[in-house]
């Protein structure tokens, strides 16, 4: 069809090219066997094969449940086991919503904005809102049909926002959560797409290969949790209570469905079944494989254990690093690419602590920082050898470093950082706007209490909890026991004359009774310091640096003065 | 010699025994427990079924002390299970017993000598 033509050449369709459909219309009219009903109508109707054949059909509907896997339960479950047993309902509920939330925006008007007829390069416009005519296939993808390319590209709209979510686990609240990724996946990923895969301008400046959305997915997503992590600070007690993850089990089966669900994510990204899709999966698993003993080499050279988290994470860091390069590497740059991204991604992520921000699961470790190495590395390993539609997608630029190119480097490089702008601009607005209809962030009480109880009012496990104890043994100091007390705690007591110890009893009662206001105890004493005890008619403090025994004795003298009290200061001794 | 126990938030654990150990107390046996006292428990909602009055889970601390150590010891307990500001409901209590006689299992020590170091 001419509106094929029209649109194909320029536009980076997750590598689907020229190229890709024209070995798609050979296959065809070969009377290949998978493509039966294509070839018959390519042959009738040369040259564009336009109708959706079986077998790319079922392969993008494979990959299209596979990606959807991806994120439930895979991310659900990956990220769940990371968190504190308190919170892990709220992580796993952060991804599962996004499949909710995302879906809905998707069919009412994020897929018109992503992959409608381009309006100048910005952005699909509305004609294809409420997904009102599916009846052609989408020009991106001719051989499936138009609703699998739309099912398809949803599930990478879901993951997107639910990569965010480890950035800003167990405290977040609910609802602002919920409008935060409903906007996000309207202004940031929806628009995104559009400018990388659906004829926008960042395709058509630059020339920066992305095969599977290593920019689109995880730079955006990256970014984002960067700024989400600055804008909502740390965790309450970060730093000076111990996190540990709850459920490593949880981690590493979630890991595991990343990594078959990936093939679905990057092979699925050929739009087709065939040469194309193979190379990338591949790659996709050479580089998961490398990546997880990258990460666990460095890993050693630092803390000499191999750890399991550290394994899994390395696997997923660098099947984000191979996402943009997939299916446009050979297999040994696969396998370099996912060297490399384990291994930085371990110095990213145990650099974090010093850096001062509170990126609970470490996505801009794996997910900026991998996709980021990816997007650079697919400049220095992209060959014509693997991938000659290369050529029309970077604008001329027939491949890589490997083939003598260094220009596709800076390509890359200005896909990234364009990518960076936006999406931190972005998040930062949108974080700002909803943070003025919801607060964004749980109260100190609320995070104590987990974000599963105070903002679902449901608890993941009915059993007693160790943690505190788990994590308190974990820091224990060795034992060493003294014979006399330290002298370094001074104290002071003073003693109210001319009033009963049950005037005293009932008053105090009174001055420390609590007012509940949505479940936050209110406090009418204004006596500071708090006396450490009270017996009788005698109160026990510690002395601190801002008051003075007199200093307290007139305070607590006033609070009992109708009472006509007078304090007194006892003696030291 | 007293025994002294401690129902305290468990949160507050890590600043308990970090007061403790500034008053070189060191030695104590932590276990999870719950109840209530005042504070109500929370309410708890599964498929629109409401759980109310549930035990809240609380750390029972036990610390073993020689009669010159009870009132540092109790003051780090309070410094550190006390919620900021002038505490809240649910911070917990207190309990000082008499103990009779303590045995090191190791040494055969007994009274006061088997608490220490």
């Amino acid at each position: 069809m001419a509106s094929l033509f029209r649109v194909v050449p320029r536009a980076a369709p997750h590598g689907v090219n020229r190229a890709a459909v024209a070995l798609a219309l050979t296959l065809a009219t070969a009377a290949s066997a998978f493509a039966d009903e294509a070839a018959a109508t390519a042959t009738a109707a040369a040259p564009a094969p336009t109708q959706p054949n079986s077998g790319d059909t079922a392969w993008m509907l494979t990959s299209t449940a596979l990606v959807l896997f991806m994120t439930i339960p895979g991310l659900a479950l990956f990220y769940g086991g990371l968190v504190r047993s308190k919170n892990i309902l709220s992580t796993l509920m952060h991804s599962f919503f996004c499949a909710v939330i995302v879906s809905v925006l998707w069919f009412i008007v994020g897929y018109s904005i992503a992959f409608g007829p381009t309006q100048g390069g910005l952005w699909g416009g509305l004609s294809l809102m409420f997904l009102r005519d599916l009846s052609q296939p989408a020009s991106l993808a001719p051989t499936i049909p138009h609703a699998l390319f739309v099912m398809y590209q949803l599930t990478f709209a879901i993951i997107t926002p639910a990569l965010i979510s480890g950035a800003f686990a167990e405290r977040f609240r609910f609802a602002p959560f919920a409008a935060f990724s409903a906007l996000w996946s309207l202004i940031v990923y929806a628009p995104l797409a559009h400018w990388v895969w659906g004829g926008g301008w960042i395709a058509t400046t630059f020339g920066a290969l992305d095969f599977a959305g290593g920019t689109v997915v995880h730079i955006s997503s990256g970014v984002s949790a960067l700024v989400c992590a600055l804008y909502l600070g740390k965790r309450h007690g970060y730093g000076h209570e111990p996190m540990p993850p709850h459920n490593l089990p949880f981690t590493v089966v979630g890991a595991g469905m990343l990594w078959v669900g990936w093939f679905g994510f990057n092979a699925g990204s050929a739009l087709t079944a065939g040469g194309l899709a193979s190379t990338a999966m591949l790659n996709t698993h050479l580089a998961a494989a490398t990546a997880g003993i990258g990460w666990m080499l460095v890993e050693l050279t630092r803390s000499r254990q191999a750890t399991v988290l550290g394994v899994v994470s390395g696997a997923v860091a660098g099947l984000v690093a191979i996402t943009p390069a997939a299916g446009f590497v050979t297999p040994t740059g696969a396998a370099i690419i996912g060297l490399i991204g384990g291994g930085v991604c371990y110095l990213a992520v145990s650099f974090k602590p010093k850096l001062g921000y509170d990126d609970a699961l470490d996505v801009v470790g794996v997910h900026f920082v991998g996709g980021t190495i990816g997007a650079l590395l697919t400049g220095v390993f992209a060959t014509a050898l693997v991938n000659p539609a290369i050529k029309d997608l970077a604008l001329g630029t027939p491949g890589g470093v490997v083939d003598g190119h260094w220009k596709l480097v800076w390509q890359q490089l200005a896909g990234v950082g364009v990518t960076i702008v936006f999406a931190g601009v972005a998040t930062l607005g949108i974080l700002t706007v909803v943070n003025l209809i919801w607060p964004l962030r749980a109260s100190p009480n609320e995070e104590t209490l987990g974000m599963d109880l105070s903002q679902h009012r449901e608890r993941a496990y009915v059993l007693s909890g160790g943690e505190a104890v788990a994590a308190a043994a974990a820091v224990m100091a060795e034992p060493r026991a003294a014979d006399a007390p330290p002298t370094s705690v001074q104290r002071f007591t003073i003693i109210l004359d001319h009033v009963s110890e049950q005037q005293v009893e009932r008053r105090w009662r009174e001055l420390c009774r609590r007012i509940s206001v949505d479940g936050n105890a209110v406090s009418t004493l204004t006596l500071t310091p708090t006396p450490i005890t009270v017996r009788g008619t005698r109160f026990r403090f510690l002395t601190d640096n801002q008051h003075t025994p007199e200093n307290v004795r007139t305070q607590l003298e006033s609070l009992f003065s109708d009472l006509n009290a007078k304090a007194r200061i006892e003696t030291q001794g | 010699m007293k025994l002294i126990t401690a129902i305290i938030r468990p949160e507050k654990l890590e600043d308990v025994r970090r007061a403790l150990a500034e008053t070189d107390v060191y030695l104590m046996t932590v276990s999870e427990t719950s109840g209530f006292g005042r504070q109500r428990g929370v309410v708890e909602v599964y498929r629109g079924q409401e759980l109310e009055e549930r035990m809240i889970p609380k750390l029972k601390v036990e610390i073993a002390v020689n009669d010159n150590f009870v009132d540092a010891t109790v003051e780090a307990i309070i410094r550190g299970a006390r919620s900021a500001g002038a505490g809240d409901v649910g911070d917990g209590k207190i309990f000082v017993t008499p103990l009779d006689d303590v045995i090191r299992i190791r040494t055969g020590e007994t009274g006061p000598a088997a608490i220490g170091p």
